[in-house]
């Protein structure tokens, strides 16, 4: 059975040009990156390029700007609980309710610490409340983190207005890019964002490497502690075959950005008509006017999302929940619950997100097993006369 | 991705007893939407007082819908009587076993199946919040339940009562009073089985082994065509013959140990030990 993988929202296939790329640092070009002798020191300017190839990808003015981390969480958490240790009085940390466990975890460890931490609500289509937003940043220094993009729905923010509002009474902003970056056109050195994490597993590099942005200028103090590395923000030996799997990843991502948004996002939108076409009771969680091209995330309603997704997977078909049963918490998505989708809907939402990999036939097969699905599981229930 | 067991995952993609009984004799109705899983269970009863149809509606996960399928299957042919001795555990171990964070959805079938009896003799709908003060406010499960379910699952901790019945599960404000509620509930279970710490006669522990068989062992072995027969209870060694399709099954050396002096052990005695007499 042919994989019909359209979850590329959790994860992507490893590039074979990343893969390529990879090899020589886990044969023959395995130096310590600080060595001073030639064997080592050559695989510096590997690493080099890799940031060059990032900071291009992001549209930063320094390389050194770049900083290589374990993965996007660890970037996240370095942002934030690296950031506002930096800062010379304890911000007002800012975020939303609708952000990744990676940022909504470190914001609540300072919570803990005695910071004051304030959660925006969004609306009905996921968009931040930026009255309060403004409000909020005006009320002391603040450390704001809004992520760039939402994994579950795909609804883009306004980072460059956020930034704004943040700078304008003297805070920080970061966002959690990891959804973004290389999806989104962007050219961060022209933005007024001063922090930016992203991660290389969601742009076809393999699990393990991420990096944060780190505006010139901004202070940040290191959560791994004990090496030079990384200009003194991350202790450690590089991982250098990542580190330069991350850098063609970027490469290999800003070539095929146009593609994302042309024939990827015509795909995501047949896939999307076909669906509300043929199932009956089905709803778009998030704002059409405002998300990623890749990503859509449908509710069934009086259906329950792990039914679906384990019928889905029986045809081979990769997709995710916001379903509580899928979690093993009890609880539904917080990010659609924060949006108030209906209980009639909430415990019914599938994303599917897509990448340049994606074919036609993959539509089909959705197009065409969907709803057959839908209905099975629709005769089953009580809701349903 | 959840380890659900064959069973679970046959009875989910070919559920048995799908549907509405027409003019039933009762309906039970528990869960809703809002929850994340609802069951409607409807049957049927003969001349003789048996149940001849039994039919489910089921919006939930894999879990929610196996074990509404198991329900049906299990109190087919059964008296109401009958019936009502089937415990969410039956129902999980019919199943083969459920991932711990799934056994509310076996619970949910003892609910539904709880509703349509009470439906069947009092005419009435039941409403389980009638018993008892609301505690958690999320899941709408009462003082009550949760006495219940402390009782009955060995609950010793709020995380187990939370795979039982989601209590605790949502917004988790009721978390402070569903400990204090555990921790004497288990204070007062311990303090209760305190006479059963004696020991017990010879004949008190042959009928607890009986039981033990009947309710416990037997029923999970016919479902695969086999059988059990005691032959001889001799200090704390157990004596028994396997019948039908576990006489002679390569695998009936580890259901006797594993389930037959497991079960004994848990409910009778830790020293029991069971061997085959062939």
């Amino acid at each position: 059975m042919k994989t019909v993988y359209l979850d590329n929202n959790a994860t992507t296939q490893i590039a074979e040009e990343v893969r390529e790329a990879m090899l020589p640092f886990l044969t023959d070009l395995w130096g310590n990156p600080s060595s001073m002798h030639t064997f080592g020191g050559q695989v510096k300017k590997h690493v080099e390029t890799a940031r060059e190839q990032v900071a291009s990808l992001i549209g930063a003015a320094d390389p050194q700007e770049i900083t290589f981390t374990s993965c996007g969480s660890e970037s996240n958490n370095l942002a934030i609980r690296g950031g506002a240790e930096a800062m010379d009085k304890p911000p007002h940390v800012v975020t939303s309710k609708v952000e990744h466990a990676a940022i909504s975890g470190p914001c609540h460890y300072l919570e803990d610490r005695g910071f004051r931490l304030t959660k925006l609500d969004v609306d009905e289509k996921g968009r931040l409340d930026m009255d309060t937003l403004q409000r909020e940043v005006k009320s002391g220094t603040s450390l704001t983190s809004i992520m760039w993009a939402n994994n579950e729905t795909g609804v883009i923010f306004p980072v460059g207005l956020i930034g704004e509002m943040v700078h304008e009474f003297g805070g920080i902003f970061h966002t959690d890019g990891v959804q973004a970056v290389g999806k989104i056109p962007m050219k961060i050195s022209e933005l007024p964002i001063d922090m930016l994490s992203l991660s290389g597993h969601k742009i076809h590099a393999p699990k393990g490497i991420g990096a944060l942005y780190i505006r010139r200028g901004t202070k940040v103090k290191p959560l791994v502690l004990g090496g030079h590395q990384e200009r003194g923000r991350r202790a450690g030996t590089e991982n250098v075959p990542y580190i330069v799997g991350l850098g063609m990843a970027c490469e290999l991502a800003a070539k095929k950005l146009e593609e994302g948004n042309t024939r990827v996002k015509a795909m995501r939108d047949r896939l999307e008509a076909g669906i509300l076409a043929t199932c009956a009771d089905s709803r778009i969680n998030g704002d059409p006017a405002a998300r990623l091209s890749n990503t859509t995330n449908i509710s069934f309603e009086y259906i329950e999302g792990e039914a679906i997704l384990l019928m889905l997977d029986d045809r081979g078909i990769c997709a995710s929940t916001g379903s509580a049963c899928a979690s093993g918490s009890l609880e539904p998505s917080h990010v659609l619950r924060a949006m108030n989708v209906p209980g009639t809907a909430v415990h019914g939402s599938i994303r599917f997100s897509l990448s340049t990999y994606n074919t036609e036939e993959d539509v089909d097969a959705v197009l065409t097993e969907l709803p057959k699905i839908v209905q099975r599981l629709r005769e089953l229930s009580p809701f349903v006369s | 991705m959840w380890d659900y067991t064959d069973k679970v995952n046959e009875h989910f993609r070919n559920p048995h007893n799908v549907g509405k009984v027409e003019e039933p004799s009762g309906v039970g109705e528990v869960g809703s939407l809002a929850c994340g899983d609802a069951l409607k269970l409807t049957f049927k009863l003969d001349d003789e007082g048996r149940i001849s149809e039994a039919k489910f509606q089921t919006f939930g996960c894999a879990s929610a819908i196996a074990s509404s399928s198991a329900l049906t299957d299990m109190i087919l042919g059964k008296t109401i009587e009958e019936a009502e001795k089937i415990t969410n555990k039956d129902i999980a171990d019919y199943l083969g076993g459920l991932p711990k964070q799934k056994v509310h959805c076996s619970v949910m079938g003892r609910e539904a199946l709880e509703a349509a009896i009470y439906n069947y003799r009092t005419g009435k709908k039941w409403d389980k919040e009638l018993e008892g003060e609301v505690i958690c406010h999320c899941f709408g499960v009462t003082d009550k339940e949760i006495e219940q379910v402390v009782r009955e699952h060995d609950v010793t901790t709020v995380e187990e009562l939370t795979n039982a019945c989601k209590a605790g599960g949502g917004c988790g404000n009721c978390i402070p009073e569903l400990e204090t509620m555990v921790a004497r509930l288990v204070a007062e279970n311990e303090s209760g089985e305190e006479p059963t710490d004696r020991p017990m006669t010879n004949l008190q522990k042959i009928h607890l082994i009986e039981d033990v068989i009947d309710r416990e062992i037997r029923p999970a072995l016919r479902q695969d065509g086999g059988d059990l027969e005691l032959v001889d209870v001799d200090g704390d060694t157990v004596k028994v013959r396997f019948r039908g399709a576990c006489s002679g099954c390569v695998v009936s050396a580890i259901t006797l140990k594993d389930v037959v002096e497991a079960r004994l052990k848990d409910n009778v005695s830790e020293q029991i030990i069971v061997e085959e007499v062939k």
